[in-house]
């Protein structure tokens, strides 16, 4: 990653979450084809709801046909994390005009939101509207055109986990938090070594007692905090 | 299935998550964060990072302890490593894959 701010560079800096999205989409595919949701609206699903593990609890849940209210709250409950991070995005884009912030508020992603934070480190904590939208939207496309080809080829691929693509998800994120804590001058690293291990811990005892959704909502609002009760203590 | 129960859920689902994602935006152009915000926000992204990690390292048993994912414990082994020596992000995405790819044919996990 550079310091390069255009919709190019943009579209470079997103590549790395495409395996991801290739990996998991085709998983979501075949799973809304098992449960017998038809492949376009498996693109509308992808295009309209846009949320990876909120769509692997839809599909689940329209299957067993429950009421779209209980399928709204766990909507919901999933991804209110998301306002999180357009929260924490915003101050970087709150010269640009409402219209842009909506636009790259639309298409934000836990990815691409990931990519951002990353990017504020080399770009002496700037963000452009051309960068977002080539990211935005690439990864965008590539999750839409990944669950269809897994709904369209639904029963052909028997295991789609076999070539452990669906890591590269997980991968990337590993990738992330390690280039955060080490690109992230304005903390020291022990610091956020420290909010990273109790937050792990944290989500350890709190998925006793919550699904992995909300204990990670928790888990990061009390991390924050404590992130937060430490620096004020030592300054 | 009928499609319009499905595209139903899609919109009523669609609007509610699109909402959660503008709206911070949108009050954020209105109003000055105030700094205590600001400073929790900026704790932001390596706890959701780390959080996000750890959902995928465990496997939730509706009251019960959760488990160990021990597929992804291991795979997640070189990709730290990778991230380490390499600072690359697609790196570690490709040895992630791969390390995964050989636990599975090695029927590791």
């Amino acid at each position: 990653m550079t310091g390069d701010l255009s919709f190019r560079a943009g579209l470079k800096d997103v590549l790395p979450t495409v395996f991801g999205y290739i990996g998991v989409g085709l998983a979501f595919g075949v799973v809304a084809h098992t449960a017998g949701i038809a492949w376009w609206l498996v693109a509308l699903m992808s295009l309209i709801v846009y949320g990876g593990s909120v769509q692997f609890v839809l599909a689940t849940m329209l299957a067993a046909a429950s009421p779209i209210s209980a399928m709204l709250v766990s909507a919901i409950l999933i991804n209110s994390r998301m306002s999180l991070m357009s929260m924490t995005v915003a101050p970087y884009i709150k010269e640009e005009s409402l219209l842009q912030n909506i636009m790259i508020g639309t298409l934000l992603t836990d990815e691409t939101f990931a990519l951002s934070m990353n990017k504020v480190n080399y770009t002496d904590h700037k963000l452009k509207p051309a960068w977002f939208h080539a990211a935005n939207v690439g990864a965008y496309l590539v999750w839409m055109l990944a669950t269809v080809a897994g709904a369209l080829l639904g029963g052909l691929i028997a295991n789609s986990n076999a070539f452990g693509l669906d890591f590269a998800a997980v991968a990337m994120f590993i990738g992330l938090l390690y280039l955060q804590m080490i690109g992230d001058r304005s903390k020291p690293l022990g610091r956020q070594a420290q909010v990273v291990v109790i937050v792990i811990a944290m989500m350890y005892v709190l998925m006793r007692f919550f699904p992995g959704a909300t204990a990670m909502l928790i888990a990061t609002i009390l991390g924050c905090l404590i992130g937060m009760g430490v620096e004020r203590t030592h300054g | 299935m009928a499609n319009s129960y499905v595209l139903m859920t899609i919109l009523a689902c669609g609007f509610a998550l699109w909402l959660l994602k503008v709206v911070p935006l949108i009050l954020a152009k209105a109003f000055r964060f105030p700094r205590p915000l600001v400073q929790f926000l900026s704790f932001v992204p390596i706890a959701i990072f780390a959080a996000i990690i750890a959902e995928n390292l465990f496997v939730y048993h509706p009251g019960a302890w959760p488990g160990i994912n021990w597929e992804n414990l291991l795979a997640a082994v070189p990709a730290v490593i990778t991230a380490v020596v390499s600072k690359s992000l697609l790196a570690v995405v490709i040895v992630g894959v791969v390390a995964m790819a050989l636990i599975r044919l090695l029927g590791w996990g």
